[in-house]
């Protein structure tokens, strides 16, 4: 397992690595860099060159691709060009709220929607089954603006029960109350995709030979569902939460801007349209490096809920 | 000002200001048998915080007052400090830190006084810290906005007469010298100040904090020249998304909410709970033709695009109604506006004999997604023209290099300006070598006209000129100018003073004059 992880985590630094410039090279294919963006509807021709000149953006951009990936080995992610601030500290500001969110929701996601799948399944055909079904259906058909925008106007606005938004609030943490909205348009359709795939998973688990063969030596029904069939259930889901997972490490944009929250999501649109390339190639990197690290953790997951899975490798 | 946008943005600002109707219609419905709308202000009190929404730029925002870009950013930068001159809402200069201007007889030197103010850390307001500012503003090595605006100056040849007057000597004759010193970004900051970790200015609000694209709070500065503000404190507060921006005004997160669409302005107005300030005249609309090509280099050409028009309609359906109508010229409502020029009307019959002279048929629309309303105007336009018997075609550009594109590209491009004085609209686009001169209008004798008028010192032959110069543009000019958009900010119903006044200008974002209940 080790031998697999190591050379797991290899072909992610490359993947990584390529991933950053493949963002590089498609910024620079954008019509018009960031001094021409920054120069907006002033667009004096003299003013542009004078920004272009400063940001070094007349180099070549292979020489700056190479200046930009030498100092990333040194952990050194270069400066924006808008502003001169570290990209280092810029994407620390904006992972916060990301990772607040990102955290919370998983918290929340994986008792509830493993809960409602192994509920549905053990009851499967009956009632509670057919409700949660439908159920998860129909909320996984709403897409998240719509629903944001139906949670802020009943319960922030109509209802005054809960802010809007989290505008000028200094961390989420300090004031959960501004998470409860976003929280649960996040969780709305993870919750539903991963409680179908549970059910799925268990309803095929308990009908399993293992399982009947558990029932047979007496062992008592709530062990059987618990310690036998939920491990086998969830593997099939375990791809599908590293998925999830990876969608939230990434800020969710909707989210971000329908409730205020300036995470890593409001960055990457910020940079870009700012043509701000270092701020973009260091998002980039970090979007990179999360899908690898997500999808890496989910593979050892499985594997430990699974072992037989690795004997098909 | 604003942000240039690009699509990732624009297409989620497609989906959610949908969205932020629905919101707004509800709320109205859920809102409208709450209190009177309190609109009827009676004795200013003390005391408060306020907190105004705005767009802003993230985490790359900067508290430098000398690089403000964004409304957020000259909203902060006013709060903290002041400037020697700001624009009115006609956009005369109305004197700040200055006390007096006094040119001499050929308008090249001003004598500027100023007024007795202190700075927040107490030190007096003097001659140097403006020579300073200035000349960081115009550092050549620099990108500051304001630069053009003082290129006019000879900061080597002007001096210090003593702490409270400074000589300002210019290059050039310049009748209208007090704009520059209004121009955007021309803040006064002591001398020597090159960081801005803790800001110190001359302004109503001392600076107490600031985090790039989430907030900025400054308290009241109770040694004002201008008299102490009746807030404690204001808080700057960072929202992008108009939708948002709304809703955290309904569900009273702020108090103040900058930049409102017209649909939003449209879905509350019978809303209580908020009270919209629409400001007149802020934000010109229209269409620039290049007079240098063809087929609009034709002045009947240019004619039949002004008769072709359908002003109305656009106000109409591209406004929703809140705006003006306009009149081919710059300016509806600021000093020195022709308005005697009579309103063009409508008359397809000789805008089709006109086209029909000159052999157009067909013609090239530039248009792109940077501005509210911009798509759907060169929509509905050149459905007028082809009622016109001319074919437009719509050439829809990148966002991000749309206004340094159609600088120099194309026939006829959508086209929009904020508020600024006449005379800085005709030095920066009308002359031969203005840098933004996107008619491509390059007259010699036009010129010479405008640097006639810079030179006179007369106020009433000055006037002449302006009318004549404004005349020759309604006649023959590139700009077809349909309409002026109302500027909307939206407040609580606690909240009073805050004044219609176009963007950028003295009375805009000023939270001096503001108090609540």
């Amino acid at each position: 397992m080790l031998a697999y992880a190591a050379k797991r985590i290899g072909l992610g630094a490359v993947q990584v690595l390529a991933v950053a410039c493949l963002a590089f090279a498609l910024v620079e294919l954008l019509p018009g860099d960031a001094a021409v963006a920054l120069a907006g509807d002033q667009p004096d021709p003299a003013a542009i060159a004078r920004i272009r000149e400063q940001m070094h953006l007349d180099e070549p951009a292979l020489a700056r691709l190479r200046d930009w990936l030498g100092g990333l080995l040194t952990g050194d992610f270069g400066a924006s060009l808008v502003s001169g601030r570290p990209v280092a500290d810029l994407l620390a500001t904006a992972l916060r709220p990301t990772l607040v969110l990102a955290v919370s929701t998983l918290v929340l996601l994986l008792p509830l929607s493993i809960g409602l799948g192994v509920a549905a399944a053990r009851r499967q055909g009956r009632w509670p089954d057919r409700v949660i079904t439908t159920f998860t259906v129909g909320l996984y058909s709403v897409p998240e603006f719509a629903l944001a925008v139906l949670l802020v106007s009943v319960f922030a606005i109509g209802l005054a029960w809960l802010p809007p938004t989290a505008v000028g609030v200094p961390s989420l943490l300090a004031e959960p109350a501004v998470l409860v909205l976003p929280l649960l348009v996040l969780l709305a359709r993870p919750i539903c995709s991963i409680a179908r795939l549970v059910r799925a998973g268990m309803i095929e688990a308990l009908d399993s030979e293992y399982v009947a063969h558990a029932r047979r030596v007496g062992i008592p029904e709530r062990r059987v569902v618990l310690a036998h069939a939920l491990p086998n259930a969830i593997t099939p889901a375990t791809a599908q939460i590293a998925r999830t997972a990876d969608w939230l490490l990434g800020g969710v944009i909707v989210v971000e801007s329908v409730f205020v929250i300036p995470g890593l999501g409001t960055a990457l649109v910020d940079a870009v349209n700012a043509r701000d390339l270092p701020v973009v190639q260091g998002i980039a990197v970090v979007f990179g490096a999360t899908t690898v690290l997500v999808n890496l953790t989910a593979d050892l997951v499985a594997f430990r809920l699974a072992p037989r899975l690795e004997v098909a490798r | 000002m604003p942000h240039p946008s690009t699509s990732p943005q624009m297409s989620r600002r497609v989906v959610l200001s949908a969205a932020s109707l629905a919101v707004g219609a509800s709320s109205a419905v859920l809102t409208a048998c709450s209190g009177d709308s309190g609109t009827g202000a009676s004795e200013p009190k003390t005391g408060g915080t306020l907190r105004a929404a705005f767009a802003g730029g993230g985490a790359d925002e900067t508290i430098d007052p000398h690089r403000v870009n964004l409304f957020a950013d000259a909203a902060r930068a006013k709060a903290v400090y002041d400037k020697l001159a700001d624009l009115g809402t006609d956009m005369d200069a109305v004197p700040r830190l200055a006390e007096s201007w006094t040119p001499d007889a050929d308008l090249t030197v001003w004598t500027v006084k100023l007024r007795e103010a202190v700075f927040h850390d107490g030190g007096p307001v003097r001659a140097a810290d403006v020579l300073y500012s200035y000349r960081r503003i115009a550092d050549p090595e620099g990108t500051f906005r304001a630069k053009q605006d003082l290129a006019p100056i000879d900061l080597e040849a002007s001096k210090a007469v003593d702490d409270l007057t400074v000589e300002f000597v210019l290059h050039h004759p310049l009748a209208e010298f007090p704009n520059a010193l209004a121009a955007f970004g021309a803040y006064i900051v002591p001398e020597g100040t090159d960081t801005f970790d803790s800001p110190v200015g001359s302004g109503p609000f001392k600076f107490v904090s600031f985090t790039p694209g989430s907030e900025f709070t400054a308290e009241r500065f109770d040694d004002h020249w201008d008299g102490a503000p009746k807030l404690d404190r204001i808080q700057i507060v960072v929202a992008d998304e108009e939708s948002a921006r709304i809703n955290a005004l309904l569900g009273g997160q702020v108090e103040y909410a900058h930049d409102l669409s017209a649909t939003t302005a449209r879905a509350n107005e019978g809303n209580d709970a908020v009270v919209l300030v629409a400001s007149p005249g802020s934000n010109m609309l229209g269409f620039a033709m290049k007079t240098d090509r063809a087929p609009f280099d034709d002045p009947q050409v240019r004619q039949a695009m002004f008769l072709l028009c359908d002003r109305e309609e656009l106000v109409e359906s591209v406004l929703s109604g809140r705006g003006q109508t306009g009149n081919d010229l710059f300016g509806l409502g600021f000093e020195h506006y022709a308005a005697d020029i009579p309103q063009r009307e409508r008359d397809l019959e000789t805008a089709k004999a006109l086209l029909a002279a000159a052999g157009v048929q067909t013609i090239t629309l530039d248009t792109a997604d940077v501005g509210s309303g911009f798509t759907e105007a060169a929509q509905i336009f050149a459905e007028q023209a082809r009622e016109a018997g001319i074919e437009v075609e719509i050439n829809e550009r990148n966002a991000d290099t749309y206004w340094s594109e159609v600088l120099t590209e194309g026939q006829i491009a959508s086209y929009r300006s904020g508020a600024m004085p006449i005379a800085s609209h005709i030095s920066q686009r009308l002359l031969t070598d203005s840098p933004t001169n996107v008619t491509q209008w390059h007259h010699a004798d036009f010129d010479e006209r405008y640097l006639q008028l810079q030179s006179t010192a007369d106020e009433a032959d000055r006037e002449v000129l302006y009318q004549q110069i404004q005349q020759r543009l309604h006649d023959e000019g590139g700009y077809l100018v349909w309409g002026f958009a109302d500027w909307i900010v939206g407040t609580l119903p606690s909240v009073h003073g805050v004044e219609q006044a176009p963007a950028n200008t003295l009375d805009w974002a000023r939270f001096d004059k503001v108090w609540m209940d």
